[in-house]
């Protein structure tokens, strides 16, 4: 059975209370269509669950098959500089329909960043970085294609519908 | 499947329709080979896929990846094209299912490659193997671990 390889950190975009009994963790590209399939599923999954679950995004963008998987991914990193990764891993899994190189300024004109510091962010070596760790962390984990669920560290065949039902019995 | 420390059989099987691969050619490089079901899986990141986004990881530890499976070589030639896959994909196609045989993964019922890994040391001898469930994709953890057992020698 594939284990999570890192931990979770402190490094990591983190959404839900610390003291969650449950952390998701979802290797994802923004490209990716079932990817979007799982982004409102995990949305349902937060909300019915609340602060028993802490939900964790890292990146593994296919680059090959996926021409936008790395600039979006970028993209949200680039966001997290200014604090709002949420905020634009939300809105371009929203858009994943009009990906194209102009739409990470209309977004991050959308949600509110400093445009200016955003396209600099997004050329910076620390950015990519932290997505090819990512993806890195990934390929140790063993993930095996996208969406790729961990559930406590713990590798979770299924995708996100399973992952809920599963969640749901186990919460009976 | 083949017993570790043993020597891997050699094959020459073709890449494109034109063009044979060795496996004695990558003496003195490690191997990977990948036997898999079939092209064309409907899914984003089917096992080749993956791979082909992992090859940098593969070639740190100066290893080659090879594909196996049953298709035959214009098969692979446009799969790989239209996957844009950077490593070879071998046709085990006549006699066919011969090398799969010959490395015990062969499934006789569906006539198609079992899903397989095989590390192959530097000398030709197998290092690691894993047989999959040929519904799940290995992902490629336990090759790296094989290929960092390798390298501690």
């Amino acid at each position: 059975m594939s284990t999570l390889k890192p931990e979770v950190s402190s490094s990591d975009h983190i959404e839900g209370s610390d003291a969650a009994s449950i952390t998701i963790v979802e290797f994802g590209d923004y490209q990716c269509p079932h990817c979007a399939h799982a982004y409102p599923i995990i949305k349902e999954i937060e909300q019915a669950f609340g602060d028993q679950i802490r939900f964790v995004f890292r990146h593994f963008p296919l680059q090959e098959s996926h021409e936008f998987a790395f600039p979006a991914a970028l993209a949200a990193e680039a966001a997290a500089m200014q604090g709002k990764f949420w905020e634009m891993h939300d809105a371009l899994f929203e858009n994943q329909y009009r990906l194209s190189d102009d739409l990470f300024e209309e977004l991050a004109e959308t949600i509110g960043l400093d445009v200016e510091q955003f396209q600099k962010a997004i050329l910076e070596d620390a950015v990519k970085q932290k997505v090819e760790d990512d993806f890195e962390s990934g390929v140790r984990s063993g993930v095996n294609g996208t969406p790729s669920f961990y559930v406590n560290e713990t590798k979770f065949d299924g995708g996100p519908d399973e992952l809920f039902e599963m969640l749901k019995e186990s919460a009976e | 499947m083949l017993e570790k420390g043993t020597t891997a059989p050699d094959f020459q099987l073709n890449a494109t329709p034109d063009q044979k691969i060795k496996l004695s050619d990558f003496k003195g490089k490690n191997v990977i080979l990948a036997f898999y079901p079939a092209d064309w899986s409907p899914v984003c990141g089917d096992q080749m896929a993956l791979y082909n986004e992992m090859l940098k990881y593969f070639s740190k530890h100066d290893a080659q990846m090879i594909g196996i499976s049953v298709d035959s070589a214009w098969c692979h030639n446009a799969f790989q094209q239209d996957r844009k896959l950077h490593f070879p994909l071998l046709a085990d196609f006549e006699p066919k299912g011969e090398v799969s045989k010959a490395y015990g993964v062969y499934d006789d019922e569906v006539g198609e490659s079992k899903r397989a890994l095989y590390v192959i040391d530097q000398e030709g001898k197998i290092a690691w193997s894993y047989l999959s469930p040929t519904a799940v994709n290995p992902g490629a953890d336990g090759i790296l671990n094989a290929l960092e057992e390798l390298e501690k020698k």
